[in-house]
């Protein structure tokens, strides 16, 4: 059993505060993942759980315990670093049985564990070689081989996959998401990039500026982001934001077209709505189309409305010239509104 | 339009050769520096007594071991030869062992004076030891560490240290910190992880910068000549006796000297060029 909470965890380098007080609980055996921009902090926090960083204030509890003041070694964690860190003077064999050495098991043992992980991970043949002799799919094997035959209660990870090829990114996603699961580890893994995000996590943590602005499920994140910000980070082409004025009787007015929104003692906020949650038809938002982009399945439309940037996945029968004006009608159930000063939702989460 | 073409490259090309003959010849010139000498050390040193004094000389060797023989039959030459090696081997081990922390400190720590520290460490060998000498002998002759191996090892090691805190510099920051700190999950402790993962690594390159702290006290000639009486070391042996001594015995001197130092820089010659950042090759 091994819950990950995190109570109240910021760090500050000299001036610049790099995470702010951060609360985080992660349940056993849950896949979460750290989504941000780079010099969100998402490293940097992920760094403070494995002990290679010190908070400046707040505490860590792995398993029920209190870690924070513990070194690396004693906190039942296993890593698997951005850049593999493989030992190159050591063989494949002798990387992965590093950790169990150190726990001086019997010999026996690690033999077993080596090469049910090394099977695990394909690359049972690769055994005997270097790191120098290895691809970098095949190190990225070995610095997973090397974390999970610790067999740890957590395992972190740091952009495991940002080093390699997009084919074999995709081909070593899939392969994590099962080994993982069958591990039955709780795993936090980092990354920038929300495909990865969105196809390994249980829940998203969404980073922005040393703070976590929405830690969800990740069709909850998609759906209903608890920020502007996450809206706009994540979904490609990202959500449309466009300034709603507001009319009576608690409707709101945007680009000439009233919607039914939120309460909100504000006289302009903003609407958002996904780019593949708009059909044409004659009551929608006008639109004026700037670049036309077929991509197969559908069409991006890049337009403008009211001269605030507005894209629209659409279906690819529909004919579409740069210059034309379309109008565009949002699914009522999937429109989402922010508050313009606090960027907060404005839509009660359900 | 071709011919123009033409003439401009042949002009290029008239240019570029100057240049490249005068490349060429300050290379050869420069070798022709260091290695002539040598060269007809070694000759002589390997030729009888006759053939040394002998007019025109010979340029290639009577491959004679008389004078080398007879040099190390020589009164006290194995003793100093025993002591530069002693000397020259506590150097090492101090130079090392001070200057490998300092290294793997300025690598992989960030402290307040750190690119002060590694000034004032180079600005050490600015400081001439000439200027030193009467003070240090002084001192030495006060605390009872004149004329020991020890207190000349000391000496030497403030030499040697310089350049063995900025090799190991270099070693460290081309170990990536990642590997330590893989090292760290994977249960090991901050030593632990620097004998298991850090030190195999560096271990060729320390062993180099070993190497060059003992040549850099093996060829020091001042301070041992100052500093020891009694317990000279060869190069202060050297000094003092050469001069008196027949044209063939100070050739057989030199070599023995001169070879083992070179010996050693040749093999070590990589790790003194990653000192000043340059790539291994």
């Amino acid at each position: 059993m091994a819950e990950i909470s995190i109570r109240n965890v910021a760090k500050r380098f000299g001036d610049f505060t790099a995470l702010h007080s951060i609360d985080l609980t992660v349940e056993d055996q849950e896949f979460m993942v750290l989504l941000g921009a780079s010099g969100c902090g998402k490293t940097t926090l992920l760094r403070i759980i494995a002990g290679l960083e010190t908070p400046s204030q707040g505490e860590v509890w792995i398993g029920g315990r209190r870690v924070d003041h513990l070194p690396p070694r004693q906190r039942g964690i296993a890593m698997v670093f951005q850049n593999y860190a493989i030992f190159p003077h050591l063989t494949v064999f002798e990387n992965i049985a590093f950790g169990l050495r150190m726990q001086k098991l019997p010999q026996a043992e690690i033999d077993r564990r080596v090469t049910r992980t090394a099977e695990l991970m394909h690359i049972g043949q690769l055994l005997k070689r270097y790191s120098g002799q290895l691809s970098g799919g095949q190190r990225q094997r070995v610095a997973v081989a090397r974390a999970l035959a610790m067999e740890p209660d957590v395992i972190l990870m740091d952009e495991p996959l940002s080093n390699l090829d997009a084919l074999l990114r995709l081909e070593m996603r899939a392969e994590l998401k099962g080994v993982l699961a069958e591990s039955k580890t709780t795993t936090i893994y980092v990354t920038h990039d929300q495909v990865e995000a969105m196809s390994l996590a249980d829940r998203i943590a969404v980073m922005n500026q040393g703070r976590i602005v929405q830690a969800a499920e990740p069709i909850e994140v998609y759906r209903n982001p608890a920020a502007r910000f996450v809206g706009s980070f994540i979904g490609n082409p990202p959500m449309n934001f466009l300034p709603a004025r507001k009319a009576d009787n608690g409707s709101w007015q945007v680009a000439g077209v009233r919607f039914d929104g939120p309460q909100a003692e504000r006289e302009e906020i903003a609407f958002a709505i996904r780019p593949e949650d708009l059909h044409p038809a004659e009551d929608g938002l006008p639109a004026k189309v700037r670049v036309v982009e077929p991509l197969g399945p559908h069409v991006l439309a890049t337009c403008e409305v009211e001269g605030h940037l507005f894209r629209a996945v659409l279906d690819s029968d529909i004919r579409l010239r740069r210059g034309d004006t379309v109008k565009l009608a949002p699914m009522p159930q999937r429109i989402r509104w922010f508050d313009p000063e606090s960027e907060e939702s404005l839509q009660p989460h359900r | 339009m071709t011919t123009a073409t033409a003439t401009a490259a042949a002009t290029a090309a008239d240019i570029r050769r100057p240049a490249r003959l005068l490349f060429a010849a300050t290379i050869v010139l420069l070798c022709a520096w260091v290695l002539a000498p040598i060269y007809l050390l070694t000759v002589n040193a390997l030729s009888s007594p006759d053939q040394v004094n002998a007019f025109p000389k010979s340029f290639v060797p009577g491959f004679e071991m008389g004078s080398i023989t007879f040099f190390l039959q020589f009164g006290g030459v194995l003793r100093a030869l025993f002591n530069s090696i002693l000397v020259a081997g506590i150097t090492m081990v101090l130079a090392i062992g001070l200057g490998a922390p300092a290294g793997y400190a300025l690598s992989r720590f960030e402290f307040r004076g750190k690119g002060t520290f590694r000034i004032m460490v180079l600005m050490t060998r600015a400081f001439p030891l000439p200027l030193l000498a009467l003070p240090l002998a002084v001192m030495f002759i006060r605390t009872g560490l004149d004329d020991t191996a020890i207190g000349l090892a000391i000496v030497h090691t403030t030499l040697a240290l310089p350049f063995a805190v900025l090799i190991t510099f270099s070693l460290f920051s081309g170990i990536p910190v990642e590997l330590e700190e893989a090292a760290w999950t994977l249960g090991c402790t901050r030593l632990q992880a620097f004998y298991k993962v850090v030190l195999p690594l560096v271990l060729p390159g320390i062993a180099a910068s070993a190497v060059f702290a003992f040549v850099i006290s093996w060829n020091e000639v001042f301070a041992a000549a100052v500093l020891t009486i009694e317990n000279r070391t060869l190069t202060a042996f050297l000094l003092q006796n050469l001069d008196v001594s027949p044209l063939h015995l100070k050739f057989a001197g030199g070599a023995v000297l001169v070879v083992p130092a070179l010996i050693f820089i040749f093999a070590v010659r990589k790790y003194l060029f990653a000192m000043w950042g340059i790539a291994n090759r």
